[in-house]
């Protein structure tokens, strides 16, 4: 996984709240190969109207918006459905970092996973940057993971992250190959629990 | 309205367990702890991970890992979002069929049992889990799906997982987990006829918003949930994602273990016995003590309809649209009318005068055979005025509702009778809502588009769904009750 650092650049402001995945990517989009690339499935239909043609006012859209790797939502972003997709389609869209009040929770795990900081930042200073953006829209933002600040004009404040999640994106680890490092103590457990709790294995006769 | 009280708990207080009374949280996260790292995250092991057609993603990641499967007889592969619930013989869609067919190759490679497109106990992954025995109480429980939630019903602790984490648990059957803080909702009282477990939990989702369980494992307790079904207990742990908790839970009783003897994959005589008197120590002890605490009197809950994109905008059948001119919150004034313009609604407007264009019932969250009992005793000798399609929550049960002539009374009021799957839940497999159609649905998301691109859900109980399936409007199914059981 490439590790986090630090980011700076243009924010694009969703300033929606309640961002659900399934908006983030439409599940129709999801019987595709990774590989094939997911930034274009980002958002599909709130950036664009009925014929499928993009709405120019939708930040994502706007010239300046359209490469940032900082996106700023209000409440509950990544809500939902549990689709590592939405996490791809944010990523291949090259956004590295989303700055919100609150993540849903299974999204902000599958964020880290893939090297997507999910910043928490207070209610107040999401809406100061909001405005912000909307005042300046090529606002440069900074984001410090060490540091957990986030900078723009001459504000800075702080933002939380799990302190296990920051670790893992500054150096890039890879949960698994952190697990197999406990191999050991897995197999002294599942050999203990078989005897501790023999009813949880499925009965072998079904 | 609902009456609520809310105690606010400290917020980093859930790891602190081992000593003294411990809830049934507490109870199953001690139980599956392999290691501890000092930063306060575990490493957990998992009693059954169920895998789907959309975990092709994780599967992919094992490969290119050249990793196996560490525990096949834990895992269980199961068709269900993708299946169409028509014309199974022959799949028109290229992409469809190639995901079922990758779901046997993956399965078959990694010696994985698999539940497929045409086998007998195929259907939706939260109603075959339970109904194959494979759901018990005490286990952990995951899947690449977030109403995995659903098996906390039978007092396991059970969640969704995205695919990085489905790989991770394939190879290592084990995950890394932050132990989440413990809030309790009791329901106390009884509720009135025509009223239940789906009322309850969407009132609970508007009163702490959709993300007001996030980071807690919610226990649900009280008369009124003990008095539940285990269809109606699943319905509500269900559900608990769309309130943002990690995990809903209830504890085990005599109704959970009458409910699994018998079934195909539990423990059977001697072993079952001792299983259950293990299932005994589950429930939490006496003074345990909680993060969050709120409780509700089932007796002032009414039958409760959504009527805006997230499932926190839920009212009672005999509430209007709201208005956002009434928040003093610009943001969430101009979220309301966004809601409001995609939704098709104005402020004022009666939520009962609301005319629907179709109907559904199925899902993970409402198609047990309960469910379609509720819904068919409201259609029985009815026409349905609007279109609507009845997708059973597994091929078992639509042979039992057959048994029972379920499936004659929806095809006689005009509802379309068809298999077993994620179906119109979800708009991915062909089952979908048009643009601009208004669907009364027994299913847990509202989400924009989640039906389909432009569809416009409404979320509401089997029997509520029926009412407007009859009436052709959002109707307080209670006036509909009259001699019926």
């Amino acid at each position: 996984m490439k590790s986090l650092t630090q980011v700076k650049g243009p924010a694009c402001p969703l300033g929606l709240a309640g961002v659900d995945t399934d908006q983030l990517i439409p599940a129709r989009f999801m019987k595709r190969p990774r590989s094939e690339g997911y930034g274009g499935f980002l958002l599909h239909d709130l950036r664009r109207g009925e014929a499928g043609v993009e709405k120019p006012d939708f930040p994502l859209n706007r010239p300046v918006w359209r490469g940032a790797e900082i996106m700023v939502a209000r409440r509950n972003f990544g809500s939902g459905s549990s689709r590592e997709a939405a996490v791809y389609a944010l990523a291949d869209h090259g956004v590295r970092v989303v700055l919100a009040p609150t993540f849903g929770d299974i999204f902000a795990s599958n964020a880290v996973k893939n090297g997507l900081l999910p910043a928490v930042l207070d209610e107040a200073d999401i809406e100061d940057l909001l405005a912000a953006l909307a005042a300046t829209p090529d606002l440069p933002v900074s984001i410090d993971l060490a540091e957990q600040t986030v900078a723009w004009g001459n504000r800075a404040v702080t933002f939380a992250i799990d302190p296990v999640w920051r670790e893992q994106l500054l150096n890039g680890w890879d949960d698994i190959d952190v697990t197999r490092s406990f191999a050991g103590e897995i197999a002294r457990f599942r050999d203990a629990d078989g005897a501790r709790r023999p009813w949880a294995r499925p009965s072998v006769k079904a | 309205m609902t009456a609520v009280t809310m105690t606010a708990g400290t917020p980093e207080s859930g790891s602190q367990s081992e000593a003294g009374p411990r809830t049934l949280f507490d109870k199953l996260w001690d139980a599956h702890v392999v290691v501890e790292r000092p930063s306060g995250d575990a490493l957990i092991w998992i009693d059954r991970h169920f895998v789907h057609e959309g975990s092709f993603h994780a599967f992919a990641q094992v490969a290119g890992r050249d990793g196996v499967v560490a525990e096949p007889g834990l895992t269980f592969g199961i068709a269900d979002h993708y299946v169409p619930t028509r014309g199974r013989d022959h799949i028109a869609n290229p992409e469809i069929a190639r995901m079922i067919d990758d779901l046997e190759a993956n399965t078959a490679r990694h010696e994985v049992t698999l539940f497929g497109l045409n086998d007998p106990r195929q259907g939706i992954v939260h109603v075959v889990g339970p109904e194959q025995g494979l759901t018990l109480p005490g286990l952990t429980m995951v899947c690449g799906d977030s109403h995995t939630s659903t098996h906390g019903a039978f007092g396991a602790y059970a969640f969704g997982i995205g695919a990085s984490e489905v790989a991770h648990v394939l190879m290592t059957q084990t995950l890394w987990q932050k132990k989440p803080r413990r809030m309790r909702i009791t329901i106390d009282g009884t509720p009135a006829p025509g009223v239940g477990a789906k009322d309850f939990i969407l009132s609970i989702i508007a009163r702490i918003g959709a993300d007001g369980a996030r980071g807690y494992a919610v226990e649900y307790a009280g008369e009124a949930v003990r008095a539940l079904s285990m269809a109606g207990r699943m319905t509500m742990c269900n559900m608990s994602i769309e309130a943002g908790a990690r995990c809903g839970l209830i504890a085990p009783d005599e109704t959970t273990f009458r409910w699994i003897a018998g079934k195909p994959y539990a423990p059977k005589g001697a072993a079952l016995e001792a299983a259950i008197a293990a299932w005994r120590h589950l429930p939490s002890d006496t003074g345990a003590v909680v993060d969050r605490e709120i409780t509700i009197d089932a007796s002032q809950i009414a039958p409760i309809v959504t009527w805006g994109t997230s499932p926190e905008d839920a009212l009672p059948i005999g509430a209007s649209v709201p208005d956002p001119a009434a928040l003093a919150d610009d943001a969430r004034a101009a979220a309301m009318r966004d809601a409001l313009a995609y939704m098709g609604l104005r402020s004022g407007q009666k939520l009962s005068e609301i005319a629907v264009d179709r109907v559904f019932i199925g899902s993970c969250t409402n198609a047990r055979i309960e469910d379609l009992r509720a819904a068919a005793s409201v259609l029985a000798g009815r026409k349905a005025r609007v279109p609507g399609l009845v997708s059973p929550g597994s091929s078992q049960v639509k042979r039992q509702a057959e048994e029972e002539g379920l499936d004659r009374i929806f095809i006689a009021a005009g509802l379309e009778w068809v298999e077993s799957g994620c179906s119109m839940c979800v708009g991915m497999n062909g089952d979908s809502v048009p643009p601009g159609e208004r669907c009364a649905s027994t299913t847990n998301r509202n989400f924009r588009g989640r039906q389909g691109p432009g569809a416009r859900t409404h979320l509401m109980s089997p029997a509520m769904v029926a009412a407007a399936a009859v009436t052709g409007h959002l109707t307080d199914v209670r006036s509909m009750l009259e001699g019926r059981s």
